[in-house]
């Protein structure tokens, strides 16, 4: 890591904005906006609760900002309150009915790869960026969502496996898990886009997976 | 090393927190079984595609809501 005596950027932001300028905050939004936005839409699959779950975690970080700690990042402390405004939004939208994404999902699909089609060379380019951007929602949107949320955190934010697990209130053993299980199923999923075009005699497995391909067990 | 070791030891190897021992007996096991490499490198990918395309724009008019909501909030800035 760079620079572990240098302090972050953010540190001297924040400083500025608990000395009362509040421009200082507005350059952590539009640093910040589109992860929190995207967190938050990944969270609730909906537009307008993701707007304003934005709208709450950035006012709530800004009202909190005094207990902000320096140790820890803005960033991944700004992610945690997205994090759970989202949840909170989730349980008003569904009410009675409770969501979670820290149950583990009882669920062997993807954690064993079937189709092991090799895909086209820069296989996105067969699609237009509405058509790909579409493929990827509807993929990602199909993952359960204790899955989904740890993809997100750790390979599309960047948070490191510590971060994701102290974010979601995980152990490091289930976010690993969750993790490689949400990789193989979007992979999965993906292939059904992205596989070389074939004639018939495809390599696609049969609901046994390995042992029948040549696989070793 | 089978293909199941190899799987379990999939994430590790590309996130690079594998020792370089192990990294090469992994490589080994790519060099010799074309379905683990087909999945270490489709999987690469997926993580790839997902990290570098945007999904969801960001709506137009969030940013200057987010501005009026804080100066809303601020004491000082009245």
């Amino acid at each position: 890591m760079a620079g572990e005596f240098e302090p972050h950027p953010d540190v001297a932001l924040v400083e500025r904005v608990r000395g009362g300028d509040v421009s200082a905050y507005d350059s952590l939004v539009r640093k910040y906006e589109r992860q929190v936005f995207r967190i938050a839409q990944h969270i609730t699959q909906n537009r307008e609760d993701a707007e304003d779950v934005t709208q709450d975690a950035f006012l709530k970080a800004y009202e909190k900002l005094e207990q902000f700690q320096g140790n820890s990042k803005f960033y991944t402390w700004l992610v945690r309150i997205a994090v759970n405004e989202s949840l909170m939004r989730l349980r008003k939208r569904r009410t009675g009915k409770m969501v979670s994404i820290d149950e583990d999902v009882e669920t062997e699909e993807g954690s064993v790869p079937r189709d092991l089609a090799d895909w086209a060379p820069n296989p996105e380019q067969n699609y237009n960026q509405a058509e790909l951007a579409e493929i990827l929602r509807k993929t990602i949107q199909g993952l359960p969502p204790g899955f989904r949320i740890v993809f997100v955190l750790r390979d599309v934010e960047g948070l490191s496996t510590e971060e994701t697990a102290e974010t979601l209130g995980l152990s490091v053993p289930a976010v690993k898990s969750r993790l490689l299980r949400a990789r193989l199923q979007l992979r999965e999923r993906l292939s059904r886009y992205f596989r070389r075009k074939k004639g018939p005699s495809e390599t696609r497995l049969g609901k046994t997976g390995l042992g029948e391909t040549g696989m070793e067990k | 090393m089978t293909c199941t070791e190899f799987l379990a030891l999939l994430d590790d190897l590309i996130d690079g927190t594998v020792s370089p021992e192990l990294r090469t007996e992994l490589q080994a096991h790519l060099g010799r079984c074309g379905h683990c490499e087909v999945i270490y490198n489709t999987t690469r990918k997926t993580i790839e595609i997902y990290r570098s395309h945007e999904i969801y724009d960001l709506p137009a008019g969030l940013r200057e809501r987010l501005h009026s909501a804080i100066m809303a909030r601020c004491k000082k800035c009245s």
